[in-house]
């Protein structure tokens, strides 16, 4: 499997810019991730009433059959959407950076934008859809008098959550495919390796890293995902479990937490397992494929089928948004297959406000993005270049984020930062500031995926090369490492931007002001109402569009620079 | 890149600057409640107070309330708005509240039979909230069903797997409801009547809203709701009707001002707004539609509107106990969430089966089969606690975490499920035996 010989020889001793950059990073998840969630998940170890340290909630935990159902559940749901979303993203990704095909810069926009679903009303348009009296189930229904139970049980929560997360893989796997070296597709089919024979051979084990880092992604997030399974009214497991009693009032239960603890541990597992998986292999290559893999022409037979499949992928996949879109078209929608009647007034009604919403939800996104990016591509280049004590504790810190639910990290920034003041008198956990740091916090796992599965594609003997003729570790890295990792590192800032311009759960409990607020936090004030119902649609259109455009255009700057690339070579 | 930190970092500090020049009337003020009902409150208030300006802070109750214990060492909110009385009751007993009396005289003491204010004057009714069962008439015409009117209706097995309803463990207005009917028929005919309910319901939200969104959608047919989402429903024209069943009660929406508020003046100056007559009145616009707490604004409502202090149901409507409730809040919902939500899949099971050998049997009336079914019938409705257990020290000490050693919450909530799936197992198979027997 080795392409090119692995040079295991590393400088033994740590650089002090390596130490420095190791605490510095240390330092920012003591402070913002691991200091405040630990302030609440610490009533896990504590008995009720007397405080006392103890693990006698774990015993329980496992005492109890309604948490070893969850768990069970949990780990099945996440399993079987991971297989679903590799069904949906592999034909995607493959079509649309193997083959010449027409119109993929859209497809893969399209593609990415399930992630953006809005918090509500993205439930309700997947409701009015396929819920049990949705569009489709209506017609079903009155043709043939069958009902197909899309959105009901562990079943539901698969279908949402492969439609929902897929993109993780889409966006890592089609980096990585990018990534490839064009000479090994090449000294492959000179070998006489072709058509599937070669891409199972061939492409798909050097495009690894990508995909299992967006499978990991899925893994792990479907498993601490507590919003889709909540929307089904399926409560049996781990996550929703978790949120139930954490917000529930007056009640403190340490089960809860101890359902964090077991969220977290099991996470930070399965992104272990992946790092075994790939271990004593490796997949960088030395050139960087000009354009990628060489790009098939598809005969007309087969791109009626590309383009068939790549259609009716997109139409499933697309098909909540499309029922958002008809929902803030909307004037009453109830038990029928499509609205009664359609009117603008609700774009009207959100519209003078929308503006500071998608002012804020830009500024905190990016931002967010940024030191996501920054702080991601730090840890994976120190743990996959350097063998400074404590990085893989880094990696590991991050990667619980991904679990710690919103609401806990919220509540832990209340507690942490709001007894500190700033010279006026105004707590520090009221500054929208924190609200960055929050939301960068809980997306830098998704990030940190990105930009480790960029730097496992870069050989490291270029770098050794640039070393021997004498440039520093510093220049090495920023005139060969990082424009090396470009894509994966925009993949990393396009998956953590567009996620955070739609989180909740944590910016709930932080935000302090309407003036303050992103437009995840005005939808959710609309979403109270029956009324409410239609702008609150309007305003997740508005969210959809905004972040699809920045995707977009960060597609388009990945395609430009390949293309440079391409013809630089 | 490097450039572009600098820039951000630059923005920030900009923003920081700029984002704390606050004037001097600011009034914060913590809801739950939706934009449609703060937008027009924030519009009169500012309106009739110039110089305030009302900050809504919108949070579900349970965050609003877990914030603001949170913030307590520097409190930056003002008020605490929201429906249901236990959230007041929680922030009164951890001193976050202050005690205030407002200015706005000659209101009612009582409202229906329960108190609109809090005894000590920590919190204040503002408006009046009945519950009730709330239809989609598209989804009942298309299923061939009638409009429900009570309780009972809903155990029927013609509703089968129509019904929603919301958590009381989340939403404090259905536990309201929950407590309600357990204190009108009594513990164990409550509870009976409650899992029968229970075998029919085709989900459990986590939400209050999701109730009436699901049924506005027509995803399902029937919820148990706080009327005021039933008639804003209506108001915007969703084909939606309610009733109030003959047991429930009505209870007051509350307002309160929290302990050490930044601007204590302003605070007051809305609390007495929102019960002055002007206030009041907003209650009625389309898209809110509560019922006002003074009864002198029941002459502008619209047809049809009901009214707590006339209307004969209301006054029918049973004594509600809040101490009762209070001591055995924490108990109820974990019994309603390990007998009904967490075990809705076993529970439905045998309900069904149930609903089928009733309806064999009434074709043809077999004595052995008739014991057998109410054998299983027996089954459901036992319940693993006793009223007088469910509020003694002990269990409540489970969930409190009392000073003294007892059953931890978990080990109860196992226990409790563990019986339930026993009895539910043993219900279904008592019921397709008495099938058996008649087919």
């Amino acid at each position: 499997m080795a392409l090119v010989a692995s040079i295991p020889i590393r400088p033994a001793a740590a650089k002090p810019g390596q130490i420095l950059a190791v605490s510095v990073i240390a330092l920012f998840l003591a402070i913002f991730l691991v200091v405040p969630a630990g302030t609440v998940i610490y009533t896990a170890f504590t008995e009720k009433g007397t405080g006392a340290l103890t693990i006698v909630n774990f015993v329980d935990f496992f005492n109890t059959d309604l948490f070893r159902r969850s768990f069970f559940n949990s780990v099945y749901v996440s399993g079987m959407s991971v297989v679903w979303a590799s069904a949906i993203a592999l034909p995607l990704a493959v079509l649309t950076t193997r083959f010449d095909f027409r119109g993929s810069l859209v497809i893969q926009t399209l593609g990415f934008v399930p992630l953006i679903m809005p918090p509500f009303v993205g439930a309700v348009a997947m409701q009015l859809l396929f819920g049990r009296n949705g569009t489709v189930n209506l017609l079903l229904n009155e043709w043939f008098g069958i009902r197909i139970p899309f959105m009901e049980g562990l079943n539901g929560v698969i279908f949402v959550q492969s439609l929902h997360y897929f993109p993780f893989i889409l966006i890592n796997l089609s980096t990585s495919l990018r990534n490839i070296d064009r000479s090994m597709e090449e000294a492959a089919q000179n070998l006489g390796s072709s058509g599937f024979r070669l891409f199972r051979r061939i492409v798909f084990p050097l495009a690894m890293p990508g995909y299992l880092a967006g499978a990991s992604l899925v893994f792990v997030k479907v498993f601490d995902d507590l919003a889709t399974p909540l929307l089904l009214n399926v409560k049996d497991m781990l996550a929703p479990q978790a949120y139930l009693r954490v917000t529930s009032v007056g009640l403190t239960d340490p089960m809860g937490y101890v359902i964090s603890v077991i969220l977290i541990a099991v996470s930070i597992f399965a992104m272990w397992l992946s790092a075994v998986a790939m271990r004593g292999k490796d997949y960088s290559t030395v050139q960087r494929g000009g354009g990628g893999l060489s790009r098939r022409k598809l005969s007309r037979g087969e791109s009626v089928i590309a383009y068939g499949v790549v259609a009716l992928i997109l139409l499933l996949v697309l098909s909540p948004h499309i029922g958002l879109l008809l929902l803030s078209f909307a004037t009453v929608w109830s038990f029928s297959p499509l609205p009664d009647a359609y009117t603008v007034a609700h774009y009207g009604r959100v519209f003078g406000e929308s503006s500071l919403y998608i002012k804020n939800t830009l500024i905190y996104a990016s931002l967010a993005g940024l030191i996501d990016v920054v702080i991601g591509g730090a840890i994976a280049y120190l743990v996959l270049r350097t063998k400074v004590i404590g990085r893989r504790w880094l990696d590991w810190a991050a990667t619980a984020a991904l679990a710690i639910p919103g609401v806990v990290l919220g509540i832990g920034y209340l507690r942490t930062f709001y007894g500190i003041t700033l010279p006026d008198g105004t707590p520090l956990a009221t500054l929208w500031v924190m609200v960055v740091l929050a939301l960068a916090i809980r997306r830098l796992p998704y990030a940190l995926r990105a930009c480790y599965a960029a730097l496992q594609q870069v050989s490291e003997s270029l770098e050794e090369a640039a070393e021997n003729l004498g440039a520093t570790k510093q220049r090495t890295i920023r005139r060969i490492v990082l424009p090396l990792m470009t894509g994966g590192l925009l993949a990393g800032f396009v998956t953590s931007f567009s996620t955070a311009a739609v989180e909740l759960s944590a910016t709930l409990m932080l935000i302090q002001s309407n003036s303050d607020a992103p437009i995840a936090y005005g939808l959710y004030v609309f979403m109270q109402s029956p009324a409410g119902r239609g702008p609150g649609a309007a305003l997740g259109v508005i969210a959809v569009i905004l972040v699809a455009l920045c995707t977009l255009l960060s597609h388009y700057v990945i395609e430009r620079r390949q293309k440079a690339l391409g013809t630089a070579k | 890149m490097l450039k572009t930190i600098a820039a951000a970092m630059l923005m920030s500090a900009a923003f920081i600057v700029t984002a704390h020049a606050q004037d001097g009337g600011k009034v914060t003020i913590v809801t739950s409640f939706s934009k449609d009902v703060t937008d027009p409150f924030k519009a009169g208030f500012e309106a009739a107070n110039p110089g305030f300006t009302l900050d809504v802070q919108n949070k579900s109750t349970s965050s609003g309330v877990k914030y603001i214990d949170e913030t307590k060492v520097n409190n930056q909110v003002d008020l605490f708005w929201a429906s249901a009385p236990d959230a007041f009751d929680s922030l009164k007993s951890k001193e976050l509240l202050t005690k205030f009396t407002p200015s706005v005289t000659g209101l009612p003491e009582k409202v229906g039979s329960y108190p609109v204010n809090d005894p000590d004057g920590y919190y204040f009714g503002f408006a009046a909230s009945g519950y009730g069962i709330m239809s989609n008439d598209r989804y009942l015409e298309a299923n061939n069903l009638a409009k429900p009117a009570e309780w009972s209706d809903l155990a029927k097995p013609d509703y089968y797997d129509h019904v929603a309803i919301a958590a009381p463990s989340r939403s404090g207005t259905t536990h309201l409801t929950i407590e309600t009917i357990l204190q009108g028929e009594g513990w164990d005919k409550g509870w009976g009547t409650l899992k029968g309910i229970g075998g029919n319901l085709q989900q459990v939200t986590e939400r209050s809203f999701g109730v009436p969104d699901a049924v506005n959608s027509g995803q399902t047919g029937i919820g148990i709701v706080i009327d005021f989402f039933a008639f804003s429903a209506q108001a915007s024209g969703f084909p939606v009707s309610f009733a109030y069943p003959s047991v429930t009660t009505v209870v007051p929406a509350n307002i309160g001002i929290v302990a050490n508020a930044p601007n204590q003046a302003g605070a007051e100056a809305f609390v007495n707004y929102l019960l002055s007559e002007k206030g009041q009145a907003v209650l009625l616009e389309p898209a809110i539609r509560r019922l006002p707490i003074n009864p002198a604004l029941y002459a502008k409502a619209p047809e049809g509107f009901p009214n707590p202090f006339k209307d004969p149901r209301f006054q029918s409507m049973i004594t509600f106990d809040s101490d009762v409730s209070k001591k055995r809040t924490d108990v109820v919902d974990t019994l309603f969430d390990q007998l009904i939500s967490f075990q809705l899949e076993n529970l439905k099971g045998a309900t069904k089966a149930i609903h089928e050998a009733e309806k064999a049997l009434a074709a043809n009336e077999q004595p052995v089969a008739r014991s057998l079914l109410d054998e299983a019938k027996a089954l459901i409705a036992a319940m693993p606690i006793t009223a007088e257990e469910a509020a003694s020290k002990e269990t409540r000490d489970a969930f409190t975490g009392g000073e003294e050693k007892t059953a931890r919450q978990a080990e109860l909530e196992q226990k409790w499920a563990a019986f339930a799936t026993e009895k539910y197992a043993a219900a279904k198979a008592k019921a397709e035996e008495a099938l058996n027997l008649v087919d």
